[in-house]
This record gives structure tokens, sequence and C-alpha cells, in this order.
């Protein structure tokens, strides 16, 4: 975080580079693991893979893309994970949830850093990530898993899909919400600033708080 | 099917019947193995490395006759060797040639994601066509006799053909024409089932094996390489030949139900945000405040938020 979260085009800081980053780290290679796991999921999506070099290709790059996702995940939670707990807040927040579909964002309690939409997204993703290591890491070599642990392979090929397709939920909301539906979200994601308005609507309190620690600081 | 060509149906101006015709022609090969009748010599598995063109594998030693603990992505053929205490019988040293079982219901094929990489062919043979094989190792997964085998240098799986080149060829597979005793047998399923069952009754009257039988799987749809056992209901003792095989419930529950399931959910959500879209649009661009504040200048005025707890 910079010095001072008010920028010079007036514009605040909300993703730092590194956050942008390690964000971007993530997607790109979710993005990979997601085209390149639909196509081993149905016999009408394998020509994902052939646009990604063939099935052959796919499958040897697909468990490294999943490394640099588990690693960028991992990089997340340390950065966010303390701003991800759950607070008295969240709750208030789940309980207007209808109104917060229906765009009647005035009717929405205002958040800290991250709302409890986002919060469970994290969360969802985090822990499919894990989910996905673990059976991941099994499907990787499943030659070296001896015959007699053969129930750590029957426990991959069905947790490994089911995994992903709960992470492929999360990834649609994703998406949508941080593109078509909250104007500004993706710009801060790219370039890391939004506008005062936007902080002050989705993220009060802790727009509040980024203030209160330059009055401090004066 | 190449052979029906040479079926005859009818012949013009033919006087008499049609040779041939109504024949009821089968296609399902069977490979059967006594395991009565086996002395363990490996014949079959020389036999089978010199028709595939596989060098002869590195042995361990494991206190019994057991080569090697099983079979390798270019081993596809060992036999399985168990000495097994018998109440009634003694000792008795049990000899299983091991090698793919051609399943009816191949949970190889069933789990596997490559376009071409495993066929099933009319005759029962099950066959992997490495050209298109990913090396995944689903198969792996899905098979429940541990027969698929991954090839580090290739990274493509392998495993028994049943000798796909020489059956399409009319011949007999490798193993069978090795066997010096007799103990492997190939034909038609129902030919080699006859045979079987035959074996079994007399090793249940004039043997004193009762329990002898004919192990042709149904868990799996019954396969095309079927045993004859001293003792069918315990043919774990055979070097772990597995009871009831079936294809692992999890395969099936992937390739089955959660597909549909994450199929629909998939497009579900890809239209429900669209929907969404269409019905409320993007949040409204919030106002920026008339006057925003200059960098790092706290402005009292937007500080004291306008509505919302605090």
């Amino acid at each position: 975080m910079s010095a001072t979260p008010i920028l010079p085009n007036g514009r605040v800081l909300r993703y730092s580079f590194q956050e942008r980053l390690v964000h971007w780290l993530a997607a790109l290679s979710y993005i990979y693991l997601m085209l390149t796991g639909l196509a081993f999921w149905s016999p009408w999506l394998f020509w994902i893979a052939v646009l990604f070099g063939g099935g052959t290709v796919s499958r040897e790059l697909h468990p490294w893309a999943g490394l640099i996702f588990v690693i960028a995940t991992f990089k997340m939670y340390e950065m966010w994970g303390r701003q991800m707990h759950e607070t008295e807040l969240d709750k208030e927040f789940w309980r207007a949830v209808p109104h917060y579909i229906r765009n009647e964002d005035e009717l929405v309690p205002s958040a800290d850093r991250f709302n409890a939409g986002q919060k469970f997204l994290f969360w969802g993703f985090f822990w499919c990530g894990i989910l996905l290591l673990l059976s991941g890491l099994i499907l990787w070599f499943p030659h070296l898993i001896p015959w007699n642990l053969r129930y750590l392979r029957y426990f991959a090929v069905i947790v490994h899909p089911a995994a992903a397709l709960l992470s492929i939920g999360l990834f649609i909301i994703h998406v949508y919400m941080g593109t078509a539906m909250e104007r500004g979200s993706f710009g801060a994601v790219i370039r890391g600033d939004v506008s005062v308005g936007w902080a002050k609507r989705y993220h009060r309190i802790w727009y509040e708080h980024l203030l209160r620690n330059i009055a401090t600081r004066k | 099917m190449s052979q029906a060509s040479t079926e005859i149906i009818r012949i013009s101006g033919h006087a008499g019947s049609v040779p041939g015709a109504g024949l009821d022609r089968e296609f399902q090969v069977c490979k059967l193995v006594d395991t009565t009748t086996c002395i363990g010599c490996k014949a079959c598995e020389v036999a089978c490395l010199e028709w595939n063109g596989y060098t002869f594998s590195e042995t361990t030693f494991d206190n019994s006759y057991q080569t090697m603990p099983e079979t390798a992505w270019n081993y596809w053929n060992l036999i399985k060797f168990n000495e097994h205490e018998d109440p009634d019988h003694g000792l008795m040293l049990l000899m299983r040639k091991d090698q793919c079982m051609h399943c009816a219901e191949p949970g190889c094929l069933i789990a596997c994601p490559a376009d071409g990489a495993i066929v099933q062919y009319a005759n029962g043979i099950v066959d992997f066509q490495e050209a298109n094989c990913i090396g995944c190792g689903y198969c792996m997964s899905g098979c429940p006799f541990n027969i698929p085998k991954f090839s580090p240098t290739a990274r493509k799986v392998f495993k028994c053909t049943l000798c796909n080149d020489r059956v399409s060829q009319g011949l007999e597979p490798a193993c069978i024409k090795a066997c010096p005793t007799g103990c492997l047998h190939f034909g038609t399923k129902s030919e080699m089932k006859e045979l079987a069952e035959t074996r079994a009754t007399q090793l249940r009257d004039q043997s004193g094996f009762a329990n002898a039988g004919v192990y042709d799987p149904a868990g799996v749809g019954g396969t095309h390489v079927i045993y004859v056992l001293h003792d069918a209901k315990n043919p774990e003792a055979y070097g772990g030949l597995p009871k009831d095989p079936h294809v692992p419930w999890t395969v099936r529950l992937w390739k089955m139900p959660l597909k549909w399931l994450g199929n629909i959910a998939i497009i579900g959500g890809v239209l429900g945000v669209f929907v969404h879209y269409l019905r409320f649009g993007p949040k409204p661009i919030p106002p920026d405040e008339e006057n925003p504040p200059q960098a790092g200048v706290l402005r009292q005025e937007s500080a004291p938020p306008e509505r919302g707890k605090r």
C-alpha cells in the first residue's frame, strides 16, 4: 500500500501492484486450468485441448498451471486471509443480499475492505483450491499410487471434477460481477484504483478507515 | 464387419440350399486360462515379450516363485504365484496368468477422456491406441484389475492387446501358441465357456474340488479372458483376482450423474448471470464527489457519512 490512499488523480488506491500481480497470476492460470480441464471433462469439449497444443500437451501442462494457481492462492491467503474473517457486518450484508442483487445498493450495509460476498468467493476458491491440489497431486502421478492405495485414486477422480465444478460456479459469479455488474471493479484490479464515489458506495468503512489513517499521520 | 462379406445369403441360379445360410457366426473371442493345469513355466510371458517386441525385465526375489510383483507397461503377461494352504488339499501352488481381462464393460474405456485412445472391438478385444493416448492415467483408476501401466518414457499407457494384430489375421494370441501344458485355450466365447464349464465339472466330480468353477465376472459384464479355478469362491487366493470386480463407483458417479449435473450447472450459471444482466443491468455508477479530494489531503466535508451505519 502506498503512502497515501488518495492518488494524485483524485482516485483511491484499492489494490497494490503486488495484489494485482498475484490476482492475475491466479486468474490466468485458472482460466487455462478451466479450459484444459473442461477439455478432459467432456468429449464435446475435447477440441479445446486441440487449441492448446493437443491433449498430451494439455495434460502435461495442466498440473504445472495448477501449481501456479495454488501458489498464487496461498499468496492471496497470506495477503488477504486476515481481512477475510467474517464479522457481524457480514451477517447484515447477507440479509440485504436480495437488495444487492436487485441493485438497490442504498439498502445494503456498507462494507470494510471486502464485503461478505467477496469473502464467500475467497474462501470458496481457497477450499476448492485445497481440494483440487490434493486430488490433483494424485491424478498427476497416478502410476506412483500403489495398488493397495487405489482408493486414493477413486477419491481423486470424483473430488477433482466436483471441486472444479464448484470453482467454475464461483468463477462465473466472480467474473460477471467484476466486469459487467459492478462497474469500476475491473479497473480496480487492472490499474489498482477506484473512484472516491465507488469506494464510498461499496466499501465505506474501508474508505473512512483510510481517511482516518491520513488524519492521524498528519 | 469384413467377415460378413464372406457369408452368403443368396446365390443366383443355384440349385439346392445355400451353403452356410442361417449360420450363426460368433465374433466374440475368448481366452481360457485353466489355472489347474498351469505349471508356471512362463513360456506365455516370453512369447508375449517376443511377439510385442519387449525384452525381459529385471526380476525381484520375494521368497517365492513370483518373479516380479505385477505386470508392467512393457510386461503385459505375468504368472501370479501364491502358496495357498487349503483345508482339504493341503499346500497348493496356485499359478495364474495375469493379463488384461478384456471386459465387456471396460472401466479403462469408461474413464478415458481422450478421443479414440481406447477402442472396444466387436470381437470383445479392448485395445489402446497409443497415438491418441494423452497419458492422463484415468484408465488406471477405471480398471478393477490393475492392468493399464504408465510408461514414464513414452508418457503413455500400455497393456495387453489380446494380440489384436494376430487375432485379426486369424491367428491365436502369442501366449496361447507357447503354452506347453494346454492350460491356455483360445476360441469363441461360447466355446471357451463350454470348455471351461466341462473342466470345472470334471474338477468337482472327479478331483474333489467341490468349489471348482469358472471366473467370468458379471460385475464388468463378463470378460474375454476367463479362468478355471479350483476354488471359484476364493479368487483372491490367485494373486489377488478380485471376487466381484466393478468399475469403481466414483468413476461411474463422475461419468454419469456428476457429468449431467455439472453440464446443467455450468450452462445454468452462464444463463443465470446473463438473465440477471438483462433484468437488472449493471449497478449504477456511483456519483463521484463534485470536488474530489486533493492527493493525501483530508477534506472535512467528505469525511462524515451521509447515510448508513457506523
